[in-house]
């Protein structure tokens, strides 16, 4: 023993925590076995078709079902009216509001549910819905948010007109959602009052869609003779899913079973439940046979779960080298015509009071108005942790703002606000105890790897060349994260806390099964949980399976979104592991007739300190565990289960550098180089971390370059296909340059933080501080989003840049 | 339904029958009626290329494609790709090096590689980046797929001709 080799092959063989482990996942999906939703044929199965309103904004007069039901192959079609005795054509959503299932009276955005037809086959289905007949009367609907608390605005939800309150506070305007406020109004006031500089910008987060590749879908499948209803679903919270449909429809929870399958990405868009789903589950109930039913593409960008359409003012106050004193952040919160995404019930306006992010801001406060408006329902989505992009990327757009009016560099700026690495952990103005950082030694790694310097001097050439046929702007951004949500004593959703848990079974022979409450969508959990066991167990991770998102076999949790997978199911894995562990040293010490006092572990075994040559290996406990040869009093088995709630949010943190060449004459953006260090605390699989912020980068890149969903001023939707939504292809799409640093979180078994949004919230303001620094010297100091060609070339036809 | 026809294609090296109505695409024959449903369809216009199958020695998008355009057709999808229980390099490649997370897009990506390397064998970065430009990945980035490519494109030149 003690032959560093053989530990070292010991360890190796169990691929655990630290282990670039290729993914277990891969196999079904490189053959083309996946099983997602629409991979499901059941016997009998009939497809739905959704009829969709053309109107934004429109009254139903009459819905004719007559033509529809003489076409061959379909079978039904459901209304509102259909669906009022089972009391279904309303739901809840899971931000305390109220949704139409099926547009009853009246249409509150255009491509709303109207109708479903059910058919033999999707075309069947299709046919039926082209010839529903809806006699509409058209109303004027609302675009712009600002236009919702208008003395004469059209109210647009009229069912709850009469309401006071929407579930977050008192309302002023039927079309009023909620105000929410955070922080010290007056003493913020006071540090703007006193402050030698102060600095104000109008900076916009426009609506934008995840559009994960996978559309959202279902197969609802309701046995009349068991009670039973099973639905297989694209969704990232299969519990919670659950539990609303067990208060919609009065089905005790116990028979209904959800399964998430595979699932194509989902990116936030995949947590709420839709009309679509409970249209097929109702249909599934009223016909007793399975029912389909898929969303296409223009479905999903134009009714699903959006993102953003924060409408944002960012102030500063700060002394004349640029310290900040103060901080005003306010934003009009355009939620569509429904307050329907995923909202902790104490959190309306989600974590958007991070937005001190990474600095030390003694006085701030902050508001969001939330209102109606004829579009989409929809907000928080898109690997965004509950408005944490929205949050970063207006404090790390004013922190530019401010040192261009201070006059220092864009990294100085950074450097004398960073909260220091000794502070933490570190309570901002807004009460987050930001766990750990090293905000300091990031930044100046990246500056060093690049050599900042050396590329300020090339930019300073080139703006001195007035031949130059490019601007040259640097980007950076200095982001803090706030994900895993969270404790539930500030978190939850419909009343349930965001613990999560994790079941583990270890066999005889030491395989080992493990279920828990969340849902992977291409994060690789099969693989980076079946490490953290490997570890804390000392089983290999090949023989560990991990199964998510069958509520049958999993235990309670409330999913995966805002990088929550990690820091809660993560940290429950490690306990349960922890539990197993206890009891597998008390096996040992029974078998090897010593106290537990004389044992210690090592890689894969219990062994007798001082004494190497006496030890158990946990596949020998494994066995024993199942025998007779227990100690007194003991039960078989080497099973646990742990729930966890976490006692903080976790805090990871980055810094980003973006290069970019503008092209004066045509507002072409080239990226030159983007540089990602990303600290995410203890990195259990490299690979998929790297692969996490390569997507995440690329997600950041669409949002920032070309992403937008614009609407006319009648609330029609003018670009909902690939074909007008940007989604970024492999020649667009930047090479990344990763790097890490590691900051364990104090309050995590293992000290992981969670990674997979940080690239997202860290790379808009990053780009879009590099496009802006490109004009910073002609006095520029905000450009809205999406920096595309045409937008770009009219800030440089505005500067007359372009003539030659 | 209506009228049927008859057609027969050749599909990953065996023939197959169907009677599909004249306006039945092919993404729907191959998932709907022949089981085949590695393709996948993520937008319905040809942009996504999650559909991407191989017919006649041409990368084609199946969600744009009917059905009885494909008489006596040669067609591969990734379901073919893996042969006598041996992955493809490509298969190999993209497990290798992370060219995956969610799956959705993989066999269109995979089957389209096969077609871009078949045409080129030696394709450097940029060559590869704009062949899959008619396929869409939301997760990856591109960076681990087109790593995946070449190091898979390097281990079919070492290897003797199949």
């Amino acid at each position: 023993m003690g032959d560093m080799s053989e530990l070292k092959e010991r360890e190796d063989k169990l691929q655990g925590v630290g282990s670039s482990l290729p993914r277990k996942e891969d196999a079904r999906f490189i053959r083309g076995q996946g099983s997602y939703v629409d991979d499901i044929k059941l016997p009998g199965m009939l497809f739905g078709a959704v009829v969709r309103s053309p109107y934004a904004h429109a009254r139903i007069k009459s819905i004719d079902k007559s033509k529809a039901l003489a076409a061959p192959g379909v079978v039904a079609v459901l209304t509102a009216d259909d669906l009022k005795p089972v009391n279904l054509h309303w739901m809840p959503t899971l931000g305390g509001d109220v949704q139409a299932v099926l547009a009853d009276k009246k249409v509150c955005f255009q491509y709303q549910e109207v109708a479903m037809v059910l058919g033999t086959d999707r075309y069947a289905a299709y046919d039926g819905a082209a010839l529903v007949e809806v006699d509409y009367e058209e109303l004027p609907a609302i675009v712009d948010p600002k236009q919702s608390m208008a003395a004469d605005a059209p109210v647009i939800r009229e069912d709850i007109q009469e309401k006071k309150e929407v579930g977050h506070g008192p309302r002023t305007h039927p079309n009023h959602i909620f105000t929410w406020e955070a922080g010290d109004k007056a003493a913020a006031d006071v540090a703007f009052a006193s402050a030698p500089v102060t600095v104000r910008e109008e900076i916009l987060n426009p609506r934008v869609h995840p559009c994960p590749l996978e559309t959202c879908g279902c197969v609802a499948s309701f046995n009349k003779a068991t009670g039973h209803l099973t639905v297989y679903m694209t969704t990232q919270a299969p519990h919670l899913v659950r539990t609303v449909l067990a208060m919609l429809s009065g089905i005790a929870e116990s028979k209904i079973r959800v399964v998430g399958g595979d699932i194509g990405g989902g990116f936030g868009n995949k947590v709420p439940v839709y009309p679509g789903y409970v249209v097929a589950i109702v249909a599934s109930i009223v016909t007793g046979v399975p029912i389909k039913w898929i969303e296409s593409r223009i479905d999903n960008i134009s009714t699903t779960g959006f993102a953003r359409d924060y409408h944002c003012v960012g102030e500063l106050a700060a002394d004349a080298d640029g310290r900040i004193k103060g901080l005003r952040f306010t934003a009009l919160a355009d939620h569509g015509a429904f307050n329907s995404h995923v909202s902790a019930t104490k959190l309306p306006a989600g974590l958007f009071s991070i937005c001190t992010g990474s600095y030390a801001i003694p006085n701030a406060y902050a508001r969001v108005d939330a209102v109606y408006t004829n579009k989409a329902p929809g907000g928080v989505a898109y690997r965004c942790s509950l408005r944490v992009t929205e949050a970063i990327y207006l404090i790390e757009r004013m922190m530019d703002v401010l040192a261009q009016k201070v006059g220092v560099d864009k990294a100085e700026i950074r450097r004398r606000n960073f909260v220091n690495a000794e502070q933490f952990p570190y309570t901002t103005s807004f009460g987050w105890t930001l766990d750990s950082g090293a905000y300091h030694g990031a930044l100046e790694k990246v500056l060093k790897a690049v050599d900042y310097e050396g590329l300020r001097r090339e930019q300073a050439a080139r703006r001195a060349d007035p031949n130059s046929p490019t601007l040259m702007g640097i980007g950076l951004s200095t982001f803090t994260e706030i994900v895993g949500a969270g404790p539930t004593k500030v978190c939850d959703i419909l009343g349930i806390g965001l613990f999560d848990s994790c079941e583990i079974r270890v066999h005889p022979t030491g395989g080992v099964i493990a279920r828990l409450g969340t849902m992977t969508q291409g994060q690789g959990h099969a693989t980076t949980y079946a490490q953290i066991i490997a570890t804390e167990l000392g089983l290999p991770a090949s023989d560990i399976v991990v199964e998510e998102g069958d509520t049958d076999k999993a235990p309670y949790g409330a999913g995966t979104w805002g990088s929550r997978s990690t820091p809660v199911s993560g940290a429950a894995t490690a306990q349960a592991a922890r539990k197993i562990k206890e009891k597998a040293k008390q096996i040992a010490a029974h078998l090897l007739e010593v106290g537990e006092g004389d044992l210690e572990w090592e890689i894969d075994r219990f062994k007798v300190r001082g004494n190497p040559g006496q030890a158990k290996t946990m596949k020998e406990i494994c066995m024993a565990a199942h025998t007779s040869n227990i100690p007194a009093g003991m039960e078989q088995g080497l099973n646990a289960v742990s729930y966890y709630d976490p006692p903080n949010l976790t805090f990871p943190f980055g810094a980003y550098l973006c290069v970019v060449d503008v092209d004066r004459y045509t507002g072409e953006v080239k990226v030159r180089r983007f540089y990602a260090l990303d600290d995410c605390g203890t990195r259990i699989n490299p690979m998929v971390i790297e692969g996490q912020i390569h997507g995440g980068l690329t997600e950041a890149f669409a949002v920032a370059m070309g992403q937008q969903i614009p609407f006319d001023e009648n609330g029609n939707h003018l670009g909902n296909s690939l074909m007008d939504y940007f989604l970024p292809t492999a020649v667009e799409t930047p090479v990344w340059e990763t790097d890490h640093t590691v900051t364990p979180c104090p309050h995590h078994p293992i000290g992981a933080k969670g990674v997979a949004e940080s690239p997202h919230v860290g790379g808009i303001p990053c780009f879009s501080n590099a496009v802006i620094d490109a004009f910073a010297h002609l006095g520029v100091t905000h450009m809205d989003m999406p920096h595309s060609a045409w937008r770009v070339w009219q800030q440089c036809h505005a500067l007359g840049l372009d003539r030659r | 339904m209506a009228n049927t026809h008859t057609v027969s294609f050749t599909l990953n090296g065996k023939g197959v029958t169907v009677d599909v109505p004249a306006r039945e695409l092919l993404i729907h024959t191959l998932r709907e009626r022949l089981a085949h449903t590695g393709p996948h369809i993520g937008c319905e216009t040809s942009h996504c290329g999650a559909c991407t199958v191989d017919l006649d020695g041409t990368s084609v998008k199946s969600c744009t494609v009917l059905t009885v355009q494909c008489e006596g057709g040669d067609m591969l999808t990734v379901e073919g790709l893996e042969q006598g229980g041996v992955l493809h390099a490509l298969q190999q490649a993209f497990h290798e090096e992370h060219g995956l997370q969610c799956g959705y897009c993989t066999p269109g990506m995979l089957t389209r590689a096969y077609r871009l390397l078949k045409e080129n064998p030696n394709a450097d970065e940029q060559e590869i980046r704009r062949g899959l430009a008619g396929n869409l990945c939301r997760c990856t980035g591109y960076q681990n797929i087109v790593k995946a490519v070449q190091s898979a494109a390097r281990k079919l030149a070492a290897a003797p001709a199949a």
